[in-house]
Order: C-alpha cells, then sequence, then structure tokens
C-alpha cells in the first residue's frame, strides 16, 4: 500500500491495453481565450441533462425568471435541478429534440432572454472551509452540478458516497482530438479548480489527489502545478497522450495500477473521478451561489471561422454557436455532438447545449470522411489490440450480429466504453461501436422485459389466487350461512318443543297451541303499536277453557239463570276489557282514566267468542280515533247474565261505540250518562220501538248546541229477557255515545255503563240492527237546532232483570248482530267524519 | 464353489445398489416437470392466451407435452427460437404468419369515452387496469403487457392498443439503414 502511494507520489504511471493515437487537432480552438457569446433569441433547456430522473416542474409557462432561478427541483433519487441560464420568459413547455443521436423529443423549457441577464439573488457558503458535509452536498445538489465529461452523473451522489475514498482523480486528461475545453478552463481558471478539488478533499478526506493530465497540455499543467502548490494533497501527474486515456477505468488504471471490476464503480476500490469541469462548477456554487448555468464548449472544426472555446450558456442552441465563431457550412455538413471518436452526428442544429455538451464538431469532408460501406471482416485483429478494455471486439461483433446476446454477454460486452478505438483502427470499416450499442440496448431491453413478465407473471399469480380465494370465500359464505341458521333453527324447535310440553302437561293441547300461536302473534307484533295481542290470545285460550268448563256445568244446570256462569258475558267482559285497554292507547292529548272493571266471566261458546274478537277490534278502531277533549271513559261492565252470546256480543258493540262516543270533540262540558238499564223486554218489537225512540233522542243530541247542555242519556228500563231487546238496548247507547260525541262546547263526563242484555231471537237481533242503523243516520244528519236530550235510563232495574234473562245460543242472530254490528260501526265512521 | 460366492457377491451387489437407488429416488425426487419451469421463464408471460391455452404457464406445460413452440405471437421469433434451443427441436416460423419481430403494444383507455363498465378491469390478467363502477378506468402502462384482453369487452371500444414508445433508453441505432451517397 505505502508502496503504492509512493510510487504514484514519485510520479510512476502505469499503462492499460491497447489505445490509438489519432490526430490531435488541438491547436485549432486552444488558442484563443474562452469567449463570451451575446444573448441568443432562445434558450432549449431540455428538463433532464444527467442520468437519473428529471426534476419537479415548478415554473410555469409565460412566468418570468432570472438568471439562477430553479426551473426544476429535485424529486426522486439522481435528480438535480436545472437553472434558468439567463433572465428571460418562458415562452413554452414542450418536447423539443433532445442531444442525443435519436434527438429524441424531451421535455424542455424554452426562455426567451429579456437581454438583461438579471441575476437572482445569489447565495454563496460564507465560510465554505466550515461548512458541514450536509451543507456542501445540499449546495452541490441545488447548484443542478451533473458530471461534465460525458455521461452527466449527479454529482452529488458522488460526492456523498459511503465508501472510503483513498484517492480522488481529477480528469483532466481530455484525450478526445479537438477537444480544448478543459484544457482552456484550467489555464483561464486553474485557482478555482483548485479550490473546487479542496472542497471534494473537505468531502471525501482522500488519501492523495490526483490530477491527471495529458502531456499535450503544458500550459495546463504549468498553471494547474501553480495553483496547486500549497496543497501537498493534490498531485499534478502528466500522462501520455493516448486515446482513451481519458476513460474512467483507463484513467484509473494509469493513475494507480487498479483496476475497476466488472459491474462495479470505481468507490469499491476506493476510488472517486471528476472532471475538471465539474469541480469549477462546485467552485463556482459553494464560493459564488451560482448553480450550473453555462460551460465551456469547444467550437472547432474546418468549417469554422473563429474555433475556440467559448462560455455557453444551458440550452443555447448548436446554430448560435456555430454562427457566432463564423460558420461555413459545406454541402452535406455534419454537425457533431463531442469529439470525433465518441460523439454523434446531430440530426438538427436547433438542439439546446446540456450539461455535457464539451465539444461542436463542424467538419469539412476531408478531415472527418463519411465512412465508408461496411466490408467483410478480415480478422485482422486490429480492433483487438487497440481495445483499452482487452476486449476481443471482433468475436463481439459476430456475435452482436448474430444478436447471441448471451454470448455477448458472457463476452464482457459491457465492459466496453465505446471508445471507437477498434473502428477507428477496423480497416473495413466496420462500424463496430455501433453494433455494441445496439447490442447493449437489447440486452438492456431484453432484461428490463424479463423484469416485467417477472413482474406480470408475478401479478398474475396474485391476481389468480385472489380470484381463486374470492370464490372460496363466496363458497364457504354459502356453506356457512345454512349451518348457522339450522343451529338457530334447532335451538327454536327445541325451545317450541318444550314449550309444547310444557303446554301438554298443564293439560290442554289446544291451549298450548293457542298460546304458541300467541307467542308467533306477540313476537310478529314485537316493537308494533299493539303489544297487547299475545295477551288477549293468552286470555283467549284461558277463556276457551274456562269456557268449556262452563259448558259442561251450563249441561249441568240448564234451566238455571246464572249470570256468572255465562261464558257469553264472560266473553262479553273480556273484549270490553280488551277496548277498554286499547281506547287507553289511544292518542288522547289529555289524560283519560279509564277503568275497567272486570266480572267474572264464563264463556262456553267459540262462536260468541269470534263475534267478541270482531267486536273489539272494531272497538280498538274507534277508540284510536282523534280525541280532543278530555274524556273520562269509565267503561264498568256489570255481571253479564245473558246467557246468550248474541247478547254479549251486542253489549260489547254497544259498549264500543259508547267509547266512541266519549273520543268525540266535545267543546262543551258535558256530562254524559250513559246508563243502560236492563232490558228486560221479552218483545222484540218492544225493544225495536224503544230503539228507535232512542236514535231520535239522540239525533235531537247530536244537534249543534251553542250552549253547554247537560246531555242526560236516560233510557227507560226495558223489559228484555230478549236479546232483541238487549240489541236495542246497545244501540241507544251507541246513539246516546254519539250524541255525546257531537260538537259540544263543555267537557263531558261519560260514563258508559253496560247493562246485562239478554236476547234470545235471531230477529229481533236483525231488526235490532236495523234499527240501529237507523237511528245511527238520523243521528248524522244535521240539525241546527239545538236540542237537549233526555234519553230514558235504563239503568234502573239492571240485575233483576239480568236475571231473568236466558240463555239461548242461536247462531243466526249471532250473524244478524255481526251485520248490525258492521253497519253502525260505519256509520259512526261517517258520523265521526261529520263531527 | 466360486460360481456360487461370485453369484452371491453379485446379488449383494445388485442389492445394494438397488436399495442406494431406491432410496435417492425418494429423497431426492423432483416436484414437477422442470422443463415446464424453463419453458415458462423463456415465454413472455403476457397472459394473452393467444397461443389458445390460458396464460403461459398452462402453454409452457402444454410444450412440455409435445405441443408446438411456434405458439407465442408477443414473444415473436427470439422465444421460439429459445424454445427450439431447449428442447432440441427445429425453430420454425409462427403459426398464423405472425410478425416475427412484435411490436410492443401497450393498452390505453380513451378516457373521456370510459362509460366505467369494469369490464375490461375483469379481464385484465395482470391487474394493470383501476377504476371503479362508473367511474373512468385507466391502464397502468408499466404493468400493462399488451395482452390484447381487454380490447374486446370493452362495450364501448374505448380502448386502444398504442406502440410503445421509444425512449432514449431503447432506442437503437439504425444499422441497417441504406446509406445514401450523392452522386455528382
Amino acid at each position: 500500500m505505502e508502496k503504492l502511494l509512493e510510487q504514484i507520489k514519485k510520479g510512476t504511471v502505469w499503462v492499460f491495453p491497447g489505445g490509438v493515437h489519432p490526430p490531435q487537432q488541438k491547436s485549432l480552438s486552444n488558442n484563443a481565450p474562452i469567449a463570451r457569446l451575446p444573448l441568443p433569441e432562445k434558450l432549449v433547456l431540455p428538463l433532464k441533462q444527467h442520468i437519473g430522473a428529471s426534476g419537479k416542474l415548478i415554473v410555469e409557462k409565460s412566468q418570468h425568471v432570472l438568471k439562477g432561478q430553479p426551473l426544476t427541483k429535485p424529486s426522486a433519487n439522481w435528480s438535480v435541478p436545472v437553472h434558468a441560464p439567463t433572465s428571460g420568459t418562458i415562452i413554452d413547455i414542450t418536447p423539443m429534440p433532445s442531444a442525443h443521436p435519436s434527438a429524441l423529443p424531451e421535455l424542455s423549457i424554452i426562455i426567451e432572454p429579456d437581454g438583461k441577464d438579471t441575476w437572482c439573488e445569489l447565495s454563496p457558503l460564507a465560510n465554505p472551509a466550515n461548512a458541514s458535509h450536509d451543507e456542501l452536498i445540499d449546495v452541490i445538489h441545488n447548484a443542478g452540478i451533473s458530471g461534465m465529461g460525458g455521461a452527466g452523473f449527479p454529482t452529488y451522489v458522488k460526492a456523498d458516497i459511503k465508501q472510503p475514498i483513498e484517492f480522488l482523480i481529477v480528469n483532466a486528461v481530455e484525450c478526445e482530438p479537438y477537444i480544448t475545453a478543459d484544457d482552456t478552463l484550467m489555464r483561464e481558471h486553474a485557482a478555482e479548480i483548485i479550490k473546487g478539488i479542496e472542497l471534494m478533499q473537505q468531502l471525501l478526506n482522500p488519501t492523495l489527489c490526483i490530477i491527471g493530465i495529458e502531456d499535450n497540455k503544458p500550459e495546463a499543467i504549468t498553471a494547474m502545478t501553480e495553483a496547486a502548490k500549497h496543497n501537498e494533497h493534490i498531485l499534478i501527474q502528466t500522462v501520455p497522450t493516448v486515446y482513451p486515456s481519458g476513460g474512467e477505468k483507463q484513467l484509473i488504471k494509469l493513475l494507480t495500477n487498479r483496476e475497476v471490476p466488472n459491474g462495479g464503480i470505481p468507490a469499491d476500490i476506493g476510488i472517486l473521478v471528476h472532471n475538471t469541469g465539474t469541480l469549477f462548477a462546485i467552485q463556482q456554487a459553494v464560493y459564488e451561489g451560482k448553480p450550473l448555468i453555462e460551460r465551456v464548449v469547444t467550437v472547432t472544426g474546418n468549417t469554422i471561422h473563429n474555433p475556440g472555446n467559448v462560455w455557453a450558456l444551458l440550452g443555447t442552441e448548436i446554430k448560435h454557436l456555430l454562427d457566432c465563431q463564423g460558420f461555413s457550412p459545406v454541402p452535406q455538413q455534419r454537425v457533431v455532438m463531442g469529439g470525433p471518436m465518441m460523439g454523434f452526428t446531430l440530426p438538427t442544429v436547433r438542439i439546446g447545449v446540456v450539461k455535457t455538451t464539451n465539444c461542436i464538431l463542424a467538419p469539412d469532408h476531408k478531415e472527418l470522411a463519411e465512412p465508408g460501406p461496411e466490408k467483410a471482416c478480415i480478422r485482422c485483429s486490429a480492433c483487438a489490440d487497440a481495445c483499452p478494455a482487452s476486449l476481443l471486439p471482433q468475436q463481439l461483433q459476430w456475435f452482436a450480429k448474430s444478436k447471441e446476446y448471451d454470448k455477448l454477454q458472457e463476452h464482457n460486452l459491457f465492459d466496453c466504453i465505446e471508445c471507437g478505438a477498434c473502428a477507428y483502427v477496423c480497416p473495413s470499416e466496420i462500424p463496430l461501436v455501433q453494433y455494441y450499442r445496439v447490442a447493449k440496448v437489447e440486452i438492456k431491453e431484453q432484461i428490463a422485459e424479463k423484469i416485467k413478465s417477472d413482474r406480470a407473471k408475478e401479478r398474475f399469480d396474485a391476481r389468480k389466487a385472489r380470484l381463486e380465494q374470492e370464490q372460496a370465500e363466496r363458497k364457504n359464505r354459502h356453506k356457512r350461512k345454512p349451518a348457522a341458521k339450522s343451529t338457530e333453527e334447532q335451538q327454536k324447535v327445541a325451545d317450541a318443543l318444550a314449550r309444547v310440553k310444557d303446554k301438554t302437561s298443564d293439560g290442554d293441547n289446544k291451549s298450548a297451541v293457542a298460546a304458541a300461536i300467541a307467542r308467533a302473534k306477540a313476537k310478529k307484533q314485537g316493537g308494533e303499536l299493539e303489544p297487547d295481542n299475545s295477551e288477549v290470545a293468552k286470555e283467549r285460550a284461558a277463556r276457551k277453557e274456562q269456557a268449556r268448563l262452563y259448558k259442561e256445568q251450563k249441561a249441568q244446570n240448564n234451566g238455571d239463570d246464572e249470570a256468572v256462569d255465562d261464558k257469553k258475558s264472560a266473553v262479553a267482559a273480556a273484549i270490553a276489557r280488551a277496548k277498554a285497554k286499547k281506547a287507553a292507547q289511544a292518542n288522547e292529548q289529555t289524560a283519560t282514566d279509564d277503568t275497567t272493571n272486570e266480572s267474572p266471566v264464563a264463556a262456553d261458546d267459540k262462536k260468541a267468542a269470534v263475534a267478541a274478537a270482531i267486536a273489539r277490534a272494531k272497538a280498538k278502531k274507534a277508540a284510536q280515533a282523534n280525541e280532543e277533549t278530555a274524556s273520562d271513559d269509565t267503561a264498568s261492565e256489570s255481571p253479564v247474565a245473558a246467557g246468550d252470546k248474541k247478547a254479549a256480543v251486542a253489549a260489547a258493540i254497544a259498549r264500543a261505540k259508547a267509547k266512541k262516543a266519549a273520543q268525540a270533540n266535545e267543546q262543551a262540558a258535558s256530562d254524559d250518562t250513559a246508563s243502560e238499564s236492563p232490558v228486560a223486554a221479552d218483545d222484540k218489537k218492544a225493544a225495536v220501538a224503544a230503539a228507535i225512540a232512542r236514535a231520535k233522542a239522540k239525533k235531537a243530541a247530536q244537534a249543534n248546541e251553542q250552549t253547554p247542555s247537560d246531555d242526560t242519556t236516560s233510557e227507560s228500563p226495558v223489559a228484555a229477557d230478549d236479546k232483541k231487546a238487549a240489541v236495542a238496548a246497545a244501540i241507544a247507547r251507541a246513539k246516546a255515545k254519539k250524541a255525546a260525541q257531537a260538537n259540544e262546547q263543555t267537557p263531558s263526563d261519560e260514563t258508559a255503563s253496560e247493562s246485562p242484555v239478554a236476547t234470545d231471537d235471531k230477529k229481533a237481533a236483525v231488526a235490532a240492527a236495523i234499527a240501529r242503523a237507523k237511528a245511527k243516520k238520523a243521528a248524522q244528519a244535521d240539525e241546527l237546532a239545538k236540542q237537549s236530550e233526555n234519553t230514558e235510563p235504563q239503568i234502573n232495574d239492571e240485575s233483576s232483570e239480568g236475571s231473568q234473562q236466558t240463555a239461548q245460543e242461536k247462531k243466526k242472530a249471532a250473524v244478524a248482530a255481526a251485520i248490525a254490528r258492521a253497519k253502525a260501526k260505519k256509520q259512526q265512521k261517517e258520523g265521526n267524519d261529520q263531527s | 464353489m466360486t460360481l456360487l460366492y461370485a453369484l452371491i457377491a453379485l446379488g449383494l451387489l445388485a442389492l445394494i445398489f438397488g436399495l442406494i437407488l431406491g432410496f435417492a429416488a425418494v429423497r431426492f425426487r423432483v416436484e414437477g416437470n422442470p422443463v415446464v419451469e424453463q419453458i415458462d421463464t423463456i415465454l413472455p408471460q403476457t397472459q394473452c392466451g393467444q397461443c389458445g391455452y390460458p396464460g403461459c404457464r398452462p402453454y409452457a406445460e402444454a410444450i412440455a407435452n409435445g405441443d408446438e413452440i411456434n405458439k407465442c405471437p408477443p414473444g415473436g421469433d427470439a422465444t421460439v427460437k429459445k424454445l427450439a434451443d431447449l428442447m432440441g427441436v427445429e425453430a420454425k416460423p409462427l403459426a398464423g404468419g405472425e410478425q416475427a419481430e412484435p411490436v410492443k403494444t401497450v393498452a390505453y383507455i380513451r378516457e373521456d369515452e370510459c362509460i366505467g363498465c369494469t369490464k375490461c378491469i375483469q379481464a385484465c390478467p395482470v391487474d394493470a387496469i383501476v377504476g371503479a363502477t362508473r367511474q373512468m378506468h385507466t391502464v397502468l402502462i408499466d404493468e400493462c403487457t399488451g395482452c390484447d384482453l381487454c380490447v374486446e369487452p370493452c362495450p364501448v371500444d374505448c380502448i386502444d392498443m398504442l406502440p410503445v414508445a421509444p425512449t432514449k433508453q431503447t432506442w437503437k441505432w439504425q444499422l441497417d439503414a441504406i446509406p445514401v451517397t450523392q452522386i455528382d
């Protein structure tokens, strides 16, 4: 190690294999100082002028920018900004032909200079020597500096490298013919370049900095030596003029006898190489605060009148450079960007100078002849002798032609630096480098394809897996659901069975079933407005059982009419209770006291129960009607001694009506005592007549009364041991209630007391129904006169007459009663509407 | 007697080697057909189904089972050549007169015409289309394999297969260009 360092310090220079000696042609351009050009008419700045990603655009069209103002900002890895080379207006941001052999369009900012060349505010580092590492890196990064030797590698990445650097090599070789940009830069700005080197030394702290300069630049060597005198860590090494000693790997070999491994970078062997132009740019950025906006470009060739080096603003069109230096093109004029060995012919001169443009060569036909047609390879192996990378160009050529890309890689095609030495020496004028370039692109493309196809496969597999999973999930969902259901159902079934068992153990199948039904209904109605239904159903079931018992009893004491032992009355009572409850639930705006007194009921007939149910339903409906006034609805039911269902039914209806009446809009407080006397009528006709009478009375009561009236509906005791009578009575009561519902302005207390009714004849029932219907109709009529109504109290002999009531079960009567009720309700509704 | 020894010795040897082979057969058993893997890596993985199989792997399996190697239009002649090398068969031109060097294409959705039916999303074998019901769809160019499968299901025909534009990285020197010489 020490030995190597000593050797280097002694000035030993090793040699790399191969190399050629093309005519230098450097004296054309290296005599004049670097010229300043007038501002061009426009500047075309590609966003990407380096290796890596382009920055993010931060300016917009028609924006005015100052010299040095950043136009993009670094976004991704390896992205460096570009800056406005002069003050002016952005006239467009559009794809323009790029400085590349393909001239493929690339997004560019077109600036029209305003001629003032106003700098933006520059902020140079106050004390670069004490600046921190990160500060320096940031400055270098934000100044948009990338390698200016040719590759355009972002300098901040190189400067921020993590590997320890032993040798910092400054590439001042400039081995390609014609180019003198670095040469003149070193002559004029050696001190600045040395400052740049010292900054890099500060950043990387290498053991030694070696500046490699070809021996054909004596003036540059002198200038640099002079400038670097004070720094003992800077060594200026003169290297023989051989093309391509300026190649990075070749220069490393020359100066340190080390070789960069295949596929590696110089940092892997502790070496970092920088171009002189880059170091000058670093010095400018750190000490002056100036971003990279211009560079030295050699404009040369036999068609140029004043060949020489110029400071070219980035983005200056090549045409402008040529015009400024005097350009007299020949027919089929070629303009080459770069040197004659590695440069490429520009498809158009309307391309801007970029950060890597070091030379514009406009040769005439003699000095750089158009290559002749390719001839067959004669296997002279001159190319292999010339190759600085010790490759086998001829072999590579065969493989490239036959597209054997794996063989090309085996023969280390990617170590080829495309220096063109092989093509230069080829007697058959085979454009070897072009073949390699194409092959390289093809291989890179294949690798990219491979990566892409792997990715596609991965995504395809992932998608397949996903679809399969989704399908499986769908299937499982179908499977799981029924399973879950079945357990639930099983539970339910078990519960049901248990309940049924309970019931049967209770003794009665029917009641159990009924209870089950009731529960089912209750569940269905869960959350609805009628939570009582289940209870009602239970009650019904209970009643049925009771009814059966009572039937038996009844069969025993047939003749005796015990009010308490009568099912029908029981049923009726039950219905009444239900109605009362409903009424209580109705939307009442005032508090209603609903006292439901239930007497022991005994029912022994199904039909009666059914009828009762219907009645209740109707009653509920009525109860839900809108009541505006406070009404006390006392439904007191006296023990029904009716031995007949129908009677019970009728009674129920009557009660319902009474409730409705109570709900009516009463504006006046009226005491409406609907006392029903037990109807002791044993004659239908009588009953009918009575009913009619009552109806009329009610009608009168319903008339519009403007003065508070006491409406006492007293019904005269009708001797009813007859159903019809009972029915009639019921009707009467209903009417009385209606009357109460009439527009009364005073609150009314309504006591609906129902007397046990006993009817035993169908016809009577029918008649009664008709009577009621008529009565209602009449009641609905509009009467203008105020009338106070006296309805005969019927309460009188309730109990005594109730006992006389005989129990007779006749279906027909029931049916008739039902019809009557239906009608009555309809009319009630109408009446309500009217009132 | 000597004969007997010889027989016993040989028989014993045969038994031992038989056991070793049997063990090796179980111990170093190769799962699946390795050729299929190799073929699959050669295929371009566009999953386009132009070979008549639902994806590249099924075609790889078919080739391993003796199917023709020239049914992959996206792979072009290069793929046929590689397959021929691998399978030890003669390379032949692509079936159906397809281009030897296929033009790389990617799907492009004319977004203002897209009605958001998601049919192309379902058709895409590599999930390279993003979008949602009644929302505009778009193609992830980097993931698109150019398989064409989304073009057919589109009810409004708003999907184009566009050739991939060359970049500086993919641009190639035109070596076969005929040099133009001026005749005076």
